[in-house]
């Protein structure tokens, strides 16, 4: 798909290439300019999280992977906008499944970037404060949160996503697994993404996945899972 | 109630007869890694789910039929995607191995230029992990795409299958899915897809019978 969106959608690139770059402190979840999803900057060089995820990984990850979901989004929603126009329901219906597809690559891709921090600059080590006690209410230790997650991450039957989330309403500690892109959504607010797509780690760690599973922890941001969390 | 055990199929060529359309690397770790991985997560799951049926537990046998259909629908694509796979020096690997399924591709789609058009749509469309396949429905061809490693078990007869897993080309072609499905064309085995077309189901799956 990432082939025929890019031959289709010239003067969307273009348009894209033009944005102003953003300050990497603006933290924010997903970036627009003038109504079109834009691609995010990283908020670290590529090769910040060696050795726990290659230089290669991360560039290809966020230049052509993530970006391809931000044209994907971006088409998708000039469709709908065009199906709108037209009253034309069928075809507008037609665009929901682009819409989650690459709308949630996005979304989840953007969050995953700022939870993840180069070891020993942000990244790595423990939560600490009400973050490290809600983790031990809701999971007993740290320890077993980690082993939950690596348990839920190697569980996942083809692509997805592994989540740390707080449900809105009780306020309670979660794992979740989402399939494909599908973002987390509803009454569950994302805290921390792992993401578990082949192309997250295969370059590095080709079939043995439990390996990136284990290394992610020395790059996870806790400080940005505990603003989430506070949020 | 014994089960018997999967064993991983030998490949019918070696890892580097696919070059260059699929690097020697990738071929053995998805052979002798990720195959066999699904053969060995199949065999556990069938053997739990034995013990489950001695002792009429049916929670257990429900919560492990994911692990079965996952584990054994990866055992059955990669054993027909091996199988219909040929180096592309082989006559096997031409199209005019199969003239009979070549006559009604292009009697469905207009040519066979036409039906690899929609195959290639089809295959580039797949959200996440996952096959495309032409499958014989009836009288019928159709291409089909199937999620993770959901196997074809309707009453369709696989014709061949192409592997859309990020492991089937990430090495080689990193994000570049269109090549690797552009490149996929020249070592499909027509030879085997002629005698799936001209069998039935069970004919596509003696390969899996041989594995036990």
């Amino acid at each position: 798909m990432s082939s025929s969106l890019l031959r289709t959608t010239p003067v969307l690139r273009a348009g894209l290439r033009a944005r102003a770059a953003k300050p990497l402190a603006a933290m924010a979840t997903t970036s627009f300019t003038r109504g079109k999803a834009t691609l995010p900057d990283l908020p670290y060089d590529y090769g910040a999280l060696e050795p726990y995820i290659s230089g290669q990984i991360m560039e290809l990850h966020h230049s052509k992977h993530h970006q391809t979901y931000v044209n994907g989004f971006n088409a998708a929603v000039e469709a709908l906008g065009d199906a709108q126009a037209k009253g034309d329901s069928k075809a507008a219906a037609a665009q929901a499944p682009l819409l989650n597809f690459h709308g949630g690559g996005h979304v989840n891709h953007s969050l995953f970037w700022e939870n993840l921090a180069p070891n020993g600059k942000g990244g790595g080590g423990e939560p600490d404060g009400q973050l490290l006690t809600a983790i031990k209410q809701d999971f007993g230790s740290f320890e077993n949160f980690k082993k939950q997650t690596n348990t839920a991450l190697a569980g996942i039957q083809g692509s997805g996503w592994a989540w740390l989330v707080k449900d809105k309403s009780s306020g309670n500690l979660g794992l979740v697994t989402r399939a494909n892109q599908d973002p987390v959504t509803g009454n569950l607010e994302p805290l921390l993404g792992i993401d578990a797509w082949e192309h997250a780690y295969y370059l590095q760690y080709q079939n043995r996945k439990a390996e990136y599973f284990s290394a992610i922890w020395d790059v996870i941001n806790w400080g940005t899972v505990a603003k989430r969390f506070a949020k | 109630m014994s089960v018997g055990t999967f064993s991983l199929p030998a490949l019918p060529y070696a890892y580097d007869a696919l070059e260059p359309s699929i690097s020697a690397q990738i071929m053995e770790l998805h052979h002798s890694k990720h195959h066999q991985a699904y053969v060995t997560n199949l065999n556990s799951a069938l053997k739990t789910y034995a013990t489950a049926i001695a002792a009429n537990d049916v929670p257990s046998q429900i919560a492990l039929q994911a692990a079965i259909k996952f584990n054994g629908g990866g055992h059955i694509n990669h054993s027909l995607f091996w199988e219909n796979l040929s180096p592309s020096s082989s006559p096997d690997a031409d199209s005019a191995s199969a003239p009979a399924l070549t006559a009604e591709i292009a009697n469905t789609w207009g040519s066979l230029e036409k039906f690899q058009e929609a195959m290639v749509k089809a295959l580039l469309g797949i959200q996440g992990s996952g096959w495309g396949w032409l499958v014989k429905d009836g009288n019928a061809l159709r291409i089909v795409t199937t999620k993770d490693q959901d196997p074809v078990v309707g009453g369709e007869v696989p014709i061949f299958g192409i592997d859309m897993w990020e492991h089937a080309y990430y090495l080689q072609y990193l994000n570049g899915k269109a090549a690797y499905v552009e490149n996929i064309w020249k070592v499909i085995n027509w030879k085997t897809a002629e005698q799936r077309f001209k069998g039935d189901r069970d004919d596509a799956f003696k390969i899996l019978k041989a594995s036990l």
